[in-house]
This record gives structure tokens, sequence and C-alpha cells, in this order.
């Protein structure tokens, strides 16, 4: 019988700890699977911000190094000016990259930094219990948007990885989603891309996760991929926003 | 011997890092210490190193806990604003146990203040400047030459107790030009088996300071305690220069401690018996230095550019009996050694029983 599914070598044969219907697993996976597709586990470095996915190193076989909240795409950068031969990725939720962390990872992708950064995009702070996020849907509830998000008070949802795209040190900048099992398909092909732009000395790779935290959003993990596409994708849509066939200074 | 050569502080500061290995700086601009990334931007590249000016301090204390935590020797510079923007990192880098050098050349604060020479951050320099129980290994220098020798020294403590090391210097030692001697020194590197460089021939290896498990952060925070204590043993930096039957002891540090000793050398050309202690590591402090000495002189007098910050420390490690007065200048006034000389022969006149500042 042929085998159509593994688990990847690099992902550590554990139990994750994320809540159910929650995507960050998925993303996990979908980096370890590009990990092994390059070959590059021994030469791979993961810097998780902090949020959920700050335990990154539970799960996947690799050599990582916390960074504080929002500053992941910094310490890439030292990381990467050091060891240029090594894939260097951040791993990010939207606080920590669409709030607190604006300014690194604007200014890293706008230096072109060499490196890939993986954002995943849950409308909400999940870790610290579901406050809003610059992500936030107009209308959306969370426990610091009781009333809903409301763009008098809190302005509008932010699109990274559109406002990412303008600048010339970006190679590669995309969104996809992980809702249904085609998507993460693709998801898988942005991931894979990602990790071949870096390998290329393309410059700065994005890709951008829209996600589900059914906790925090008060919904089972059927009603959050449902809510994924109904509500997420009209305001987040999918696409290649830019991609990049040679390295600028070629 | 080599010969000695003219130069300015920040570029001998910059001479004696690039003498320690360092390769890697990043930095964002701010007075009164760009001549420190300006030189570095001109250095590094010839030497194959990397320069970036970060987007601020908050990423350059970043990129620097980056390069630290992939093995390399690397650092920044800044001063007051910038250094409380990088004290989140700092403290990050404490935690995470990873060397890195950061000079502070000291302004005026609070606030953007002014950028006249300042001792004023003292106390963030030395009590850990971030959250949490921590410490910065803290040099002080107090001449051109000590900015290129402490330099050097600052990264061998830093990778020897993997601990973030502070030089704080201000605008003076900065700016002014002495002749330097551009020793070679055997230079200390040690392997860093701990560094992050992929898990090629070995498991996977893990820098971080989040501990969340049961009494795991308490452990962390004593095996910290312990590294402290074990620094504070072996490498305290302290210069001395003690008489017997002295009337009166004076210590000062960094560059107010050059006008200390013009104003020491000016007392005992009346015949006052003065001491002087010159804490050069201001963490770890030489507590024990100050206090044997005051076993006999029970005067002491300190003199700084802030309110009073290392008078803490000072008062901490006296013997019992002694009378502790201060001479401070906050806010960029610097003292003149006739002053200083005047506060000498007053507090040695003074009786026993001088209320105001004694503890
Ligand atoms: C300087 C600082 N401020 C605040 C926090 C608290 N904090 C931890 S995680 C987090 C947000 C996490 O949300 P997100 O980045 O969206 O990731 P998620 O947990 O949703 O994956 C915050 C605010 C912190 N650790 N450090």
């Amino acid at each position: 019988m042929q085998k159509v599914f593994a688990k990847p070598e690099a992902l550590i044969d554990t139990t994750f700890h994320f809540c159910p219907g929650c995507h960050h697993g998925t993303v996990h996976r979908l980096i370890c699977e590009a990990i092994d597709h390059y070959q590059v586990r021994e030469k791979t470095i993961g810097i998780p911000g902090v949020g959920c996915g700050v335990f990154l190193y539970d799960y996947i076989h690799i050599d990582v190094c916390e960074a504080p909240h929002g500053r992941a795409p910094a310490v890439a950068t030292g990381f990467k000016r050091v060891l240029p031969q090594n894939v260097i990725f951040t791993y990010q939720g939207d606080g920590d990259l669409g709030a607190i962390g604006m300014s690194e990872v604007v200014h890293t992708a706008n230096r072109g930094e060499n490196i890939t950064v993986i954002f995943v995009n849950n409308n909400v702070y999940g870790m610290t219990g579901g406050q809003m996020a610059p992500t936030t849907l107009l209308g959306q509830q969370t426990t610091t948007s009781p009333y809903g998000r409301d763009f008098q008070t809190d302005g509008y949802p932010i699109r990274m990885a559109e406002m990412l795209a303008t600048l010339e040190g970006v190679a590669f900048a995309c969104r996809v989603s992980l809702h249904t099992a085609a998507h993460v398909k693709k998801a898988r092909k942005a991931v894979f891309k990602a990790f071949d732009m870096q390998l290329k000395n393309m410059g700065f790779s994005f890709v951008e996760f829209l996600s589900a935290c059914p906790t925090n959003w008060g919904m089972n993990p059927q009603q959050s991929v449902e809510r994924m596409e109904e509500e997420m994708m009209p305001y987040y849509p999918l696409g290649t926003f830019k991609e990049r066939t040679a390295p600028d200074y070629l | 011997m080599r010969e000695r050569i003219m130069m300015r502080g920040s570029v001998a500061l910059a001479e004696g890092a690039l003498m320690a290995g360092c390769h890697y700086y990043f930095g964002y601009p701010i007075t009164p210490q760009n001549d420190i990334p300006e030189y570095f931007s001109q250095r590094l590249p010839q030497q194959g190193g990397i320069f970036i000016q970060a987007e601020s301090e908050v990423a350059s204390i970043n990129m620097l806990l980056g390069a630290a935590a992939a093995g390399a020797r690397a650092m920044s510079s800044s001063s007051g604003p910038g250094i409380s923007l990088m004290q989140e990192g700092l403290s990050y880098m404490a935690g995470s146990e990873l060397p890195g050098l950061v000079v502070n050349i000291t302004r005026i604060g609070p606030g953007l203040g002014g950028i006249a020479p300042s001792q004023g951050d003292y106390w963030q320099a030395t009590r850990g400047g971030g959250h949490g129980d921590y410490r910065l290994i803290v040099l002080a220098p107090n001449s051109v030459q000590e900015m290129y020798d402490l330099t050097i020294k600052a990264f061998e403590l830093s990778d020897k107790y993997r601990n973030p090391a502070m030089i704080l210097g201000d605008a003076i030692l900065g700016q002014m030009k002495e002749p330097v001697r551009l020793s070679d020194p055997k230079i200390q590197h040690l392997d860093k088996p701990w560094a992050l460089r992929g898990a090629r021939g070995r498991g996977p290896q893990l820098i971080k300071s989040l501990y969340l498990k049961d009494g795991e952060m308490e452990k962390h925070n004593w095996h910290l305690q312990e590294k402290y204590r074990k620094l504070q043993d072996a490498d305290t930096l302290v210069e001395a220069e003690l008489e017997d039957a002295m009337d009166i002891l004076v210590v000062s540090f960094g560059s107010c401690s050059r006008i200390v000793q013009s104003a020491v050398r000016l007392a005992r050309g009346k015949g006052i018996r003065v001491g002087m202690i010159r804490p050069i590591s201001l963490f770890p402090f030489p507590g024990k230095t100050i206090y044997e000495a005051t076993q006999t002189v029970k005067k002491v007098l300190t003199v700084e550019m802030n309110t009073g910050q290392m008078w803490d420390d000072v008062r901490l490690s006296l013997s019992p009996g002694c009378q502790a007065r201060l001479m401070a200048r906050p806010g960029g006034g610097i003292p003149s050694p006739l002053e200083i000389l005047e506060e000498i022969e007053n507090f040695v006149k003074a009786g026993d029983h001088v209320a105001k500042s004694v503890c």
C-alpha cells in the first residue's frame, strides 16, 4: 500500500498543547514539511515571538531561540548576519507582529533581510486570553472590545501581507488560509516557496496564515472554519502580493 | 611595548572592541555617542564585519541578542533614552544567559534631559535596569586607555559569565584625547557550546528565559545569583590608593574620579592624609575594599555627578562608626578640583558629630 501522509521528520512525536480547532499545530507541521523537503533541519533556527507559538521548541526538532514580544525579526537579523548560510525563520502572532512588533517587522522587511517570517493571523491575542488584536475585524467582540471593534475608537484591521508587499526589500509576501484541506495544501506550497526564496538568497519572505482561535472566538471548531470563510476571507483576500523572480542585487 | 598614540575615547573603545574580536555592531544614533557608530560604520566593513544602523534601540538590543545567541561577540552603544529602551532586551539576555556588550555614553536625565556629562545612570546600570532579579557586569573607565582596556575586559567577562556587560562612560570620556597604548593582549576566547548554529551532529538546543514549571524559575534565579557571587569573588575591579592613618577616604568613579585625583593631590600637598578608592567594576561593587579601608579611616566622602547613587553602595559597605558625606553634582554640573578640596578640608575639620549626611 502506498503511504500518502506521514508525520514530517522534523516534527517531534508528541501531543500539541493547542486548543481543539486551533491552527497553530497545522502551521507547525507545514514548516516541518518544508524543513524536510529542503533537508535543512540541521541548519534551521526558529525564533518564536511571544504568544501561543512560543513553545515551538517542544514540537520542532531544531535549534530555537526565544525573542521578546514582537522582536523576533530583530533577533533573526542578528542570527542571519552571523550565520548567513543557516535558515532562519520567525514565528509570530498578530499581536506580536502587527502591534508591538510592527516596527521590527517593517524594517527587517525593508532591509531585505534574507529570513522567513511565519505570521499567524487569528484575529485575537490568543495567549493572553482573547483581547483585541490589530487584525480583529470590525464589529468583532473580544475581551477588550466587548461592544465590537469600532473603527472610530479602535481603527481598522491591518492587512500585513499587502502592506509588506509594498516594500522593496520583500521577495515574497502572500496570504493563505487553513480552513479546508485544499487550502492547507496551498498553504504548504506557500511555505515551501518562502523557504525556497531564503535558500536562493532572494530576500525577505512572508507568509500570513488566516487561522482559527475557537477558544477565544467563543466558537466550536466547525463554526470557526465557517467564520474564516465567511468573515475573514472577504476582508483578508488570499493570494501572493509580491514574488520576486531574481534577487535585487543581480 | 607598542608606542603610545593620541586617540579619542570613543575611538579607543571601538578599537578595543575590534581587538576583542567583536565584528558585529548594532546601534541607533543619539548624542553624545554618535562617533562610536560612525567609526564602526567605517571600520567594520574593512574587517569583514557587520554594521547595522537599526531602526531603534529596541531593535539594536534584539539584534545583539540574536548575534550573541549565534555565538558571536557583538555590541551596541547608546545614551540615556536609548539605554532605557534596551532594558527589556537586556533583561531577556540576562535571563537567557547571553553575553554581549552595551556601551552607555551617559547623558543627563530624566527625560530628554541634556547632552552634557552625567553619572545619573548609575542605578539603572548597576541594579539590572530592566525587570527581574538580574545584574549587568558594569565597568567604568576613567581614561582613554581604560576605554580600550576595559572594553576588551568587558567582552571577556561577559563570555565567562554568560551575562551582558555594560561600559558606563560619559561625554568627557568619549570626547577626550589622551595617549593610548593599543596593547595586543592575549584575548580570552571561550568555546560556546551553548550557541545556536543549527542542530548538526548534536540534538537541538534552546535559548530561552521562559520557565513556567513549578519551582523552575526560582531555581534559575538562584543560579543567576550564584554566578553574580562568583563574579564578585573573582572579578571585582578596583583602584585603591590607601595610606596609614588616613584622615579621610574619598570614593569616586569614572570621569569624576579624574577630578577627584587632582583634588586629592592638592589635599596631600596641604598635609592632609587622603585615601582614595575608585570602583572600576560598579557591579560587582568593590564593597569589601571599602569595608576593609574603613576599619581605620572613619570619614568617607563620595563625589559623583548625580544626586548620590553610588553613595548607596558606599554606605552599604562601610565598617561601623563611619561618617559618610556626599558631594553631588547632578544635571551636568562638574565639580572643580578646588571645590572638592574645600569639601575634603571641611569634612576633615568637622567634629565627629556632624549631623549632615551621616549614616
Ligand atoms: C512587552 C510585553 N507586553 C505584553 C506581553 C504579554 N503578551 C504575551 S503574548 C501576547 C499576545 C499574543 O497574541 P498574538 O501575538 O496574537 O499570538 P497568539 O497567542 O494569538 O498566537 C501578549 C500581549 C508580553 N509578553 N510582553
